[in-house]
């Protein structure tokens, strides 16, 4: 059988039950990967302006949104599953060089403006704003 | 003057377990001068010795080596009690805790190469419980566990097929 006369050419020390181990746990870490690191497509914008939740936009569609903060009106964009800050009055500018959020929990936030952008999936995989 | 001379009785199976433990803190130690590619991914080369003992000898020589070897490890790296000595000796207790139970598989079917992976998966877990309840109490450990339980399969082989050879060379001359 090929798979004998492999354990014997290379792997002399491998026992049956050894290889049984072995397979088995290449599985469970594998499936580690795909649960752990599947990153969820997301299908809604939770969009807020302080604490308060200014809203939920449908991700699946080509819209902007204007939201005024205290230093003024940053611009976002949705765009067909991915949404993103285009235009920010703050300093920094680190809330528009986050670029294109696209999956679930990720979220980017200009604190200067009070807003932050999370996008919302089937379920939260964790809370990542309140941790 | 009076000299207080304090001795403790020693016997054998306390100096087998000396010199093994030696061994197992000599390799733990050139471990630590080693840097990791990635932070708390390490090859684990004492485990070779616990498992070497669990094998030639009994477990509770093996658990003797193990923990000994942890202690005076991290005193001899100046860390006893820090994070670092905690989640040495978490992972020692569960690696333990997991040959305890696998040793009695059948060692026709399962060699030590068995014993090593599972050791090594019990090593990681152990150690991540500590650091997903007390060190990050956070869910983003999660996201970490692919890696590390990777990292064990991998190790976890290559130690199990070092203490094979060393086993077999051990019967053979």
């Amino acid at each position: 059988m090929w798979l004998k006369r492999l354990k014997n050419a290379a792997y002399p020390d491998f026992l049956l039950g050894d290889w049984v181990v072995l397979v088995a746990s290449l599985v469970v870490v594998l499936l580690l990967f795909k649960i752990l690191w599947s990153h969820q497509q997301a299908n809604r914008l939770e969009v807020r302006q302080g604490s308060k939740i200014l809203g939920v936009y449908d991700l699946n569609q080509a819209r902007s949104l204007s939201v005024a903060g205290p230093l003024g009106v940053s611009e976002i964009v949705i765009q067909h599953g991915k949404a993103r800050f285009k235009h920010s009055p703050c300093a920094n500018q680190y809330c528009v060089h986050q670029g294109w959020l696209k999956t679930v929990g990720q979220v980017a936030i200009c604190l200067p403006n009070h807003i932050s952008l999370e996008l919302l999936g089937e379920k939260k995989p964790y809370d990542s704003l309140n941790y | 003057m009076t000299h207080s001379i304090t001795s403790i009785a020693t016997n054998p199976q306390d100096h087998k377990i000396a010199r093994l433990t030696a061994l197992a803190i000599g390799m733990h130690v050139l471990e630590a001068i080693f840097p990791s590619p990635l932070p708390g991914v390490k090859p684990g080369i004492a485990n070779i010795v616990t498992l070497f003992v669990l094998m030639e000898f009994d477990f509770a020589t093996a658990a003797w080596v193990s923990l000994l070897r942890v202690f005076a490890s991290s005193l001899l790296l100046g860390q006893f009690l820090t994070p670092t000595f905690i989640l040495s000796l978490s992972g020692a207790v569960a690696s333990l805790i997991v040959l305890r139970f696998a040793q009695h598989l059948p060692r026709k079917y399962f060699s030590v190469i068995t014993l090593s992976i599972l050791a090594a998966f019990g090593h990681i877990a152990g150690q991540l419980l500590v650091v997903r309840i007390w060190l990050i109490p956070q869910a983003g450990v999660a996201y970490l566990i692919p890696v590390f339980a990777l990292a064990a399969l991998f190790f976890g082989c290559v130690n199990g097929l070092v203490v094979a050879r060393v086993i077999q060379n051990r019967q053979h001359g």
